[in-house]
């Protein structure tokens, strides 16, 4: 049986982000104010046959741990 | 064959049949087409791919020459470079994609041009673009944010439709901005996209994209036009048609897998006027729902194809590999209406039939019906005919590059397009009718009594145009069609592949090395130069003298480089034939085309034609688009070390006007300045006079004896001087003679300083070597390189960091 | 000497590298699928979109095949110069420290960009030679970058240990840092100075003709330290195509 998981990586705290800051630029504009935080990064979907797989798999290669952090979500 | 429901008449009209075109299939066929059969059709018989209304035109183009390899009707044409070499070229539209989806839109046209280019056994060596778009409003705070009172949509999709404000009071005149902002805001938004999709695409791919051109005007605000452009180089005797030969051999399908989309696409989006905001009935009567959207799910996004560069680049090296090592007979790319038109046309190019089955297509997505395999615009994929003897050879070579491939079908001898789906037949018919028996219509040109196009509003941020020299160049040079490209540029890859030795800006074209530059290289080295160009406004103003101007314009900017003509490749943007005015549009100007490169000795060998750019009229700015055929040209030079170029290079050289020099402020970029109308008809041009012109400037820079060689266009002299010095870092010091001494005393000082003309050049080098060319052409010293401002006479003296600030106004617009 | 050019499906400057190479030795092209270096004297990691950079640049490429034998053959003190993708290749293999971002502007940017060398005495550099040289004097080239996602990033531990190694090896020239790299870094080397990365492209700065020959110098570097002090292959007027 496998486990339907859902990786989502983003830059990790401190480091520049230009994406997120584009789009925080952009909302006020269209008449959202006082949004902050915003983040830009990456969401990878997968179906493993072994949930602890997800931690090797994201240090190894779906994230890059020196400038990215990852949140490993459950499909329950 | 299955006995499901025939579509009928109505879903034939839908398709965008005439109800006399579905007559004449079923005659031709004896019997009712079935739905395989009709959306297939629908699609070969569409404007894009039959060309209904302007192959009779086309007919008129001259095609042959001494350095023609390949003429039009193949998936590119193709000119002699010597050696055994040839250079393929040809330029295609994205127009209607590029309005629904910008980044999407303009990559696959990128793709698409690319796949023509391989399709014959060419390796791509570069892409220019030739792009439109409605104004920009630079000079202004941005983004525009006025769209409080209807918060219900996006400012991109809002319309507010009035009139010209000349015609209305003050309050109406304040709508009017605010919807020219409002466009503005869209329009930048579709550039800003479409540069970058063509970024994403040639950048992915390793093509350089050396040059282009793009033109902001209104009556493209609902039109915009993304036209691509590519090149190749070939070896002669390996180059491969689309033509299926042999019968039993073999048909492969190889690259990405099939989905569904673009279904539709070639004649829902491609032939019929663009209208922007969703619209339920599209539905395709065809089976419409079995994609998983409901009834009233369809809109036209849903026919936009996605493209993949690394796709794309696999497949390229699968094309040409295969073809280096002759595994494959003919070759031909998907595009426009997929394995319908492919199969089709190679079927009716090598008079033979082609039998596919479907089901043995690689799918993207189950359950995919047979006519929407038939019909589906997936890209990067190619069809190829393969002896028998070596399917298993292409196939594994398919695998080396990670390229999917399947043998669908074979060649036969019953001159039939047959579709089967896992063995039963769902489709037959006689590829004759299906690819030469659309018929063709006549155009019924009439001269409209005025211009249909309204004066261009003069930018918000310059509401009255200044009047003085000084202040006018300036103005000019922060216009949108004038300022520099470099923002737009610099998305752009223009060096892999070590042959680029004019990037843009460095020269009028941009020069290729014909050969990647080795350092193995002795004596000279020959090169290509190429170049786009169309000013649309000068078309609408003279339909017939515009589009000489435009192929004329592409000439002399490959003269600059020191380049002669090869060969020509068009695309004809225009509106909708069928209206009198714009089919005496398309008729005057494919007729100034074929004069141009008739006497330019640069035939036509391939192109396309984009036509029913237009919107409904209810929406303001609708109505056609300003014709605006797009001419591509490419040349050839001996030794790109002489290469020319366009910025002064020594202080101390001089400077001449060299060629007719006969400026004229109507339809000039001024004149747009000023809010004028469009003129009726442009002074003739001295065609003869011009390609003397640029024969004597071609050969003074490839005898080396130019040291800058630009050709005065948009702007007039002024702007074409301030280039000169912008491109060179020099100044110059300029001056005209006096009133009383020039040939013609009637012409005022502004149409002198900003008139705009064909076939005249700014040129710098020794005095000396200026004169000698007054042998071949007219020419006239004006003045001196030096200094670090451009001054002209008592008018104007403007330093190089203001000439550059002004220059560099698009910068805002990626900011 | 004999560089080895990587070839990956996407690669897009690998061709332009080989000729580069060949400029200053023999060259020839790697494929990505074979472990084999065909006795390669140095590797050439070149730019381009390898697997279409997707997940992120160079993540991919970085586990393939002929990349094993690579970094073997790095950890054996085996010469390797990463150019652009190339260096976010060797980044994601840890043969490089740091990592590339996307750029700050958020555009693919082509730019003729001035670098200062900063460490002239390793291996990829010391062939750029200035003219009429006096003490102090900072050699400078000419060579186009192009990318999207070329931000240099390391943290303060990392980039206290590369200067004090050092382990910076150009920079860009003041103002010329269009993509928002941490302390103008444009190439770096590892501890062990025989991994060089770098997002400008020196392979196409080899040529006056296209525009500069700067780039030249960092194959020729190679080649010299290959092959000893007076092998880099190339007449003493190209190899210190490097100016002032």
């Amino acid at each position: 049986m496998s486990v339907r998981a859902r990786v989502l990586i983003r830059p990790k705290a401190g480091i520049l982000d230009p994406q997120g800051e584009a789009v925080q630029r952009a909302l006020p504009a269209l008449g959202f104010d006082g949004v902050q935080n915003v983040h830009v990064g990456r969401m990878v979907e997968l179906d493993v046959p072994d949930q602890t797989q997800l931690e090797p798999m994201c240090e190894k290669l779906l994230a890059n741990p020196l400038v990215e952090d990852y949140e490993i979500v459950l499909d329950v | 064959m299955s006995s499901v429901t025939l579509p009928s008449l109505q879903d034939a009209l839908e398709l965008g049949l005439t109800e006399s075109e579905y007559d004449l299939i079923c005659e031709k066929q004896g019997r009712a087409p079935n739905q395989v059969e009709l959306a297939m059709y629908s699609l070969l018989w569409s404007e894009h791919c039959a060309y209904k209304h302007s192959k009779k035109l086309l007919r008129t183009l001259p095609t042959e020459g001494k350095h023609v390899v390949m003429g039009p009707g193949e998936n590119a044409g193709a000119v002699d470079l010597g050696d055994g070499l040839v250079c393929a070229f040809k330029v295609e539209s994205h127009n209607h994609p590029s309005a629904v989806e910008p980044f999407q839109g303009a990559a696959t046209g990128v793709g698409g041009i690319l796949r023509d280019i391989f399709a014959i056994g060419a390796r791509p060596i570069a892409v220019l673009d030739s792009l439109r778009f409605g104004e920009p409003e630079i000079g202004l705070p941005y983004p525009f944010n006025e769209v409080e009172e209807d918060k219900g949509r996006s400012g991109r999709e809002k319309e507010i439709n009035t009139q010209h404000p000349q015609e209305l009071g003050e309050t109406a005149a304040k709508l009017a901005d605010k919807r020219s902002k409002l466009a503005a805001n869209r329009s930048r938004y579709l550039l800003d996209r479409a540069i970058a999709g063509i970024a994403h695409y040639g950048n992915s791919i390793g093509v350089p994209t050396i040059g282009g051109e793009v033109y902001f005007e209104a009556p493209y605000e609902q039109n915009c036009l993304v036209n691509a452009m590519a090149l190749g180089i070939g070896e002669r005797d390996k180059l491969v048609t689309s033509a299926a030969v042999g019968i039993g051999n073999t048909v492969v399908l190889f690259g990405a897998s099939t989905g569904r989309d673009g279904i539709g696409g070639a004649s829902v989006l491609a032939s019929a006027e663009l209208d922007i905001s969703p619209s339920p009935n599209q539905n395709p009567p065809l089976g419409g729902d079995s994609s998983g959207k409901g009834p009233n799910g369809h809109n036209r996004r849903s026919t936009v194809q996605v493209g993949d560069p690394f796709e794309e680049k696999k497949l390229m090296e699968c094309s040409l590999e295969l073809l280096q090592r002759g595994l494959i007979v003919s070759l031909q790319d998907l595009g426009a209406a997929g394995l319908t038109s492919s199969a089709s046309e190679m079927a009716s190019k090598g008079e033979v039939g082609i039998d596919i089955d479907v089901s043995k297509v690689p799918l993207r997505e189950a359950d995919m019906k047979p006519f929407e395999i038939m019909v589906s615009e997936s890209q990067e994929r190619m069809l190829c005919v393969v002896e028998p003897a070596n399917v298993a050879q292409v196939l594994a070579l398919c695998e080396k590059w990670e390229v999917g491939g399947a043998a669908i079908g074979a060649v036969t001898d019953n001159g039939c397009m047959r579709v089967f789906d896992r063995g039963e037949l769902v489709g037959d018919m006689p590829v004759r009718v299906l690819v030469d028996d659309c018929p063709l219509y006549d155009l019924e040109p009439i001269k409209p009594a005025s211009t249909p196009y309204r004066p261009a509003r003069p930018p918000q941020a310059l509401r009255s145009p200044p009047t003085q020299p000084r202040e006018l160049m300036l103005a000019l040079l922060r216009s949108p069609n004038i300022a520099s490209r470099r923002p737009l540029f610099e998305q752009y890859d223009s060096v892999v592949q070590s042959r680029t030795v004019r990037r843009p800006e460095q020269a009028d074209a941009a020069v290729l090395a014909i050969r990647p530059l080795d350092g193995s290289e002795r004596g000279p080295i020959p090169g290509i130069a190429v170049s786009i160009d169309c000013n649309g406004r000068r078309v609408a103003a003279d339909p017939y003298t515009g589009t000489v101007a435009a192929a004329l314009e592409c000439a002399s900017n490959l003269a600059c480089a020191g380049a002669e003509p090869l060969g020509t490749t068009n695309n004809l943007n225009f509106g909708n034939p069928e209206k009198p005015h714009i089919a005496w549009q398309l008729t005057e100007s494919v007729r100034g085309l074929g004069d141009a490169c008739r006497a330019l000795e640069a035939p036509i060998v391939g192109g396309n034609v984009s036509l029913y750019n237009e919107s409904p009229p209810t929406r303001a700015n609708a109505g056609p688009i300003y014709p605006t055929p797009v001419v591509g040209m490419v040349g050839r030079l001996p030794d790109v070390r002489r290469a020319g170029r366009s910025g002064f290079a020594r202080a101390g050289d001089a400077i001449a006007i060299v060629g007719p020099f006969v400026p004229c402020l109507a339809a000039s970029e001024l004149a747009k300045l000023r809010g004028e109308s469009l003129p009726d008809g442009l002074p003739a041009i001295d065609l003869d006079a011009v390609v003397a012109a640029q024969a004597a400037v071609r050969d003074a820079v490839r005898d080396g004896t130019l040291s800058s060689a630009h050709d005065i266009t948009e702007g007039g002299v002024v702007i074409a001087l301030a280039e000169c010095c912008l491109a060179g870092g020099l100044g110059a010091q300029v001056d005209f003679p006096a009133e009383e001494e020039r040939r013609d005393p009637k012409r005022d000082d502004l149409e002198r300083l900003f008139g705009e003309c064909s076939g005249a050049f700014v040129v710098s080098g020794e005095q000396a070597a200026l004169c000698a060319l007054a042998e071949r052409t007219s020419i006239e010293l004006v003045g001196t390189v030096e200094g670090s401002s451009l001054v002209v006479g008592s008018q104007i003296d403007v330093s190089l960091s203001d000439l550059g600030r002004a220059h560099s106004a698009l910068a805002e617009l990626f900011a | 000497m004999k560089f080895g050019v990587l070839r990956f499906p996407g690669s897009c400057d690998e061709v332009d590298a080989l000729y580069a190479a060949r400029r200053v030795g023999d060259a020839e092209l790697l494929w990505h699928g074979d472990r084999d270096l065909r006795g390669a004297d140095a590797i050439v990691v070149p730019g381009g979109f390898s697997y279409g950079d997707y997940l992120r640049a160079g993540a991919i490429a970085r586990f393939s095949p002929v990349m094993e034998s690579v970094i073997a053959f790095a950890r054996e003190g085996g010469l390797v110069l990463g150019i652009c993708n190339g260096f976010q290749v060797l980044c994601e293999a840890q043969l490089l420290p740091g990592a590339l971002l996307p750029n700050t502007n958020l555009r693919f940017t082509f730019r003729q960009v001035d670098l200062e060398v900063v460490e002239r005495d390793t291996a990829f550099t010391c062939a750029c030679l200035v003219e009429g040289e006096q003490a102090g004097d900072v050699a400078r080239l000419s060579i186009p970058a192009k990318h999207s996602w070329g931000r240099y990033y390391a943290d303060d531990a990392t980039l206290a240990a590369m200067r004090e190694n050092g382990q910076i090896v150009l920079r860009y020239a003041p103002g010329q840092n269009f993509n928002g790299s941490i302390e103008d870094i444009a190439g770096v080397r590892n501890e062990r100075g025989n991994v060089f990365g770098l997002m400008p492209h020196p392979e196409h700065a080899v040529d006056e003709l296209t525009g500069s020959a700067d780039g030249l110098c960092i194959f020729a570097s190679m080649r010299m330290a290959a092959e000893g002090a007076d092998a880099s292959g190339l007449p003493p007027r190209i190899a210190g195509g490097a100016r002032v």
